[in-house]
């Protein structure tokens, strides 16, 4: 588990619009990697390409590499189920399943792809998952409740149980703490600690303390206008991002003098 | 009408502004509305009586009286916006009143007159051999029982595939042409698609051809559309995000239709196909020329002609035999059946969408 990710030259097209243009990119493995910027400079469309769910757009397609541990994930005959079952991802609504219960929510991705499971494995994945999420000790007594029942943070915190149940490589995450309020956000920024140090993690988010205090690597996506592409301006570990970036649009978007 | 602020009471009982603070004005006692309508009935009513009385131009004419007297009464008394908000709230309430009244009606006369046959010789026993008194309609429940439920085993699974494959997989030229065609379908006459079932059995098994299955099919072409609309709707509401989530856990796209976005519409889509079924079974035309009547049971939908409740009843009732009285109350009945089983079907939908619901404690 916790697999590396490149991209190269990666350009992405919803129809005939570039989105973004030009990304090179490494991720590596068991890291955390913030991607910020400011709204619509592709990062979420950036991240939702690494496991293919902006396929689900019609008329959206990439050009270039964007590699797995050195695989193509755009490769012929790779088909983006089997990507999606290696690149978890997280969104930032939580959306637990409305008609399952919390048990049910947490082994969905196994239950839904009809894996035939014994009652006992299941409830090992569902323990372990839900320790995964620190969500355990706050919903052992009531598996069998719905999972919309739970608060907004525990809502997101099963979603990432549900996410790690299926044993991803990577974990992607679209600003998954932007519904959530300050402890609950505190929660999951602890839980994404704990998870690097069995998966590799991309967090978009719009919050640059968040970046600050979660990840290890920060890429800066940035846009010259309406209309234009994203482009990946600046990628480098965090501090260094923070503290010394070698671009003047980085410097002026993390001192807040601009987005 | 142009009003004259200067003049209007309003002004005459305004505030001094040194006092501005909440300005509270007169108000009509809580009496004026039952009385001003008792008052009303009883101008009418003496009025009436002189030049003679008739309920209709009672109602009318005391609502009309009571509508003027309160709106001058507010409006000089509470001033001009609360007169018009006692206006509109009369009109709106008369219009719910004179919306309620047919189907008031509809029920008391149908269960008035439908009561005096409804009894257990009626549940049990055909029209076979049966000659004036007696008889019932136990072949016309199981007819259309039968008839609409084939009816319904045709129309869900292609109406349900339909609205799966608009909402989850159409785009472009395909789709709108089907749901432009779904909209025609809907405005079909009930005739036209009768007319249509005893052509397509014409042309397929020879003239002449009267049997249930052609009832069916003519039913299915009404009920596809309905089943189509209702279940597009319920598809169109669930969260996108929760298509989003499954397939980013390596669902295929088919599974998720399957296995999240349908369960979790499925109260919405149980209670449409409801109240789709409640919507055919009364058809009548189609079932007319598609079916025909008996007089005898028949179970069989492939062979011969079987007795429908709406054919039934209107059959009875048109052209009734001697003496007439039997026929009219066994028509009367046959309807009031068919309300009944019209409005457990409506419950039905309300409890499957009860049952069916997401729960969230």
């Amino acid at each position: 588990m916790g697999k590396a990710i490149e991209a190269k030259d990666l350009n992405i097209y919803y129809g005939s619009f570039r989105a973004v243009e030009g990304v090179n990119m490494l991720i590596r493995p068991k890291t955390v990697t913030a991607l910020i910027g400011p709204s619509g400079c592709g990062k979420s469309t950036f991240l939702r390409a690494i496991n293919r769910m902006h396929e689900v757009v019609p008329g959206a397609r990439v050009e270039g590499r964007l590699e797995l541990d050195g695989e193509d994930l755009y490769g012929p005959g790779v088909d983006p189920v089997g990507v999606r079952r290696q690149i978890g991802m997280v969104f930032q609504r939580p959306n637990p399943f409305p008609t399952m219960s919390i048990y049910d929510n947490v082994i969905a991705g196994l239950r839904l792809n009809n894996k035939k499971l014994s009652k006992d494995a299941t409830d090992e994945i569902v323990e372990k998952s839900l320790r995964g999420a620190n969500l355990w000790n706050e919903v052992k007594d009531r598996l069998d409740k719905p999972g919309s029942g739970l608060s907004g943070g525990q809502q997101q915190r099963l979603c990432i149980a549900r996410a790690i149940a299926v044993q991803p490589d990577v974990l992607l995450m679209d600003e998954p703490c932007s519904a959530l309020d300050p402890i609950s956000t505190l929660a999951i920024e602890d839980l994404i600690n704990e998870l690097k140090q069995d998966y590799t993690i991309v967090i978009v988010t719009h919050n640059m303390q968040q970046a600050a205090r979660v990840s290890d690597y920060t890429g800066f996506f940035n846009i010259e206008g309406t209309g234009k592409p994203g482009k990946l301006v600046e990628m480098d570990e965090t501090k260094t991002i923070f503290s010394q970036p070698k671009e003047k649009a980085t410097e002026d978007y993390v001192s807040g003098r601009f987005g | 009408m142009t009003v004259d602020i200067t003049k209007s009471p309003e002004r005459v009982t305004a505030p001094s502004p040194q006092r501005r603070g909440l300005a509270r004005r007169a108000q009509l006692p809580r009496w004026a509305v039952p009385g001003g309508l008792a008052a009303s009935a009883a101008v009418v009513g003496l009025v009436l009586a002189l030049v003679g009385f008739s309920t209709g131009l009672f109602v009318v004419g005391t609502v009309v009286l009571f509508t003027a007297g309160l709106y001058v009464a507010s409006r000089i008394v509470e001033g001009s916006r609360k007169a018009t908000d006692r206006l509109v709230t009369v009109i709106v309430t008369s219009a719910f009143g004179l919306a309620v009244i047919p189907l008031i009606s509809v029920i008391y006369t149908v269960v008035s007159e439908g009561l005096a046959r409804f009894d257990v010789e009626f549940f049990s026993s055909s029209m076979r051999g049966v000659v004036g008194e007696g008889g019932g309609a136990y072949h016309a429940i199981v007819g259309t029982l039968i008839i609409t439920g084939l009816a319904a085993l045709m129309s869900i699974p292609v109406g349900l595939l339909t609205a799966v494959y608009l909402v989850e997989y159409g785009k472009g030229r395909l789709a709108r042409a089907i749901t432009f065609f779904v909209d025609v379908m809907t405005g079909i006459p009930s005739i036209v698609a009768g007319l249509f079932a005893v052509a397509l059995f014409t042309y397929l098994v020879g003239p002449g051809a009267r049997f249930g299955f052609a009832g069916s099919v003519a039913l299915s072409v009404l009920m596809i559309p309905i089943v189509v609309r209702a279940t597009e709707e319920m598809l169109k509401i669930v969260p996108n995000e929760l298509r989003e989530a499954a397939l980013a856990l390596g669902v295929p796209k088919w599974r998720v239709i399957l296995k999240v976005v349908i369960p979790t519409s499925i109260a919405g889509i149980a209670s449409g196909i409801t109240l789709a079924i409640a919507r055919v079974i009364g058809e009548t035309a189609p079932l007319l020329v598609a079916v025909g009547l008996t007089t005898a049971m028949n179970v069989n939908a492939f062979d011969g002609r079987m007795a429908t409740l709406p054919v039934f009843s209107y059959l009875s009732y048109a052209t009734p035999g001697v003496p007439r009285e039997p026929y009219l109350e066994r028509a009367w009945t046959a309807a009031l059946v068919l309300i009944i089983i019209v409005m457990v079907l409506n419950l039905l939908a309300r409890l499957i969408a009860r049952v069916f619901a997401p729960k969230t404690r």
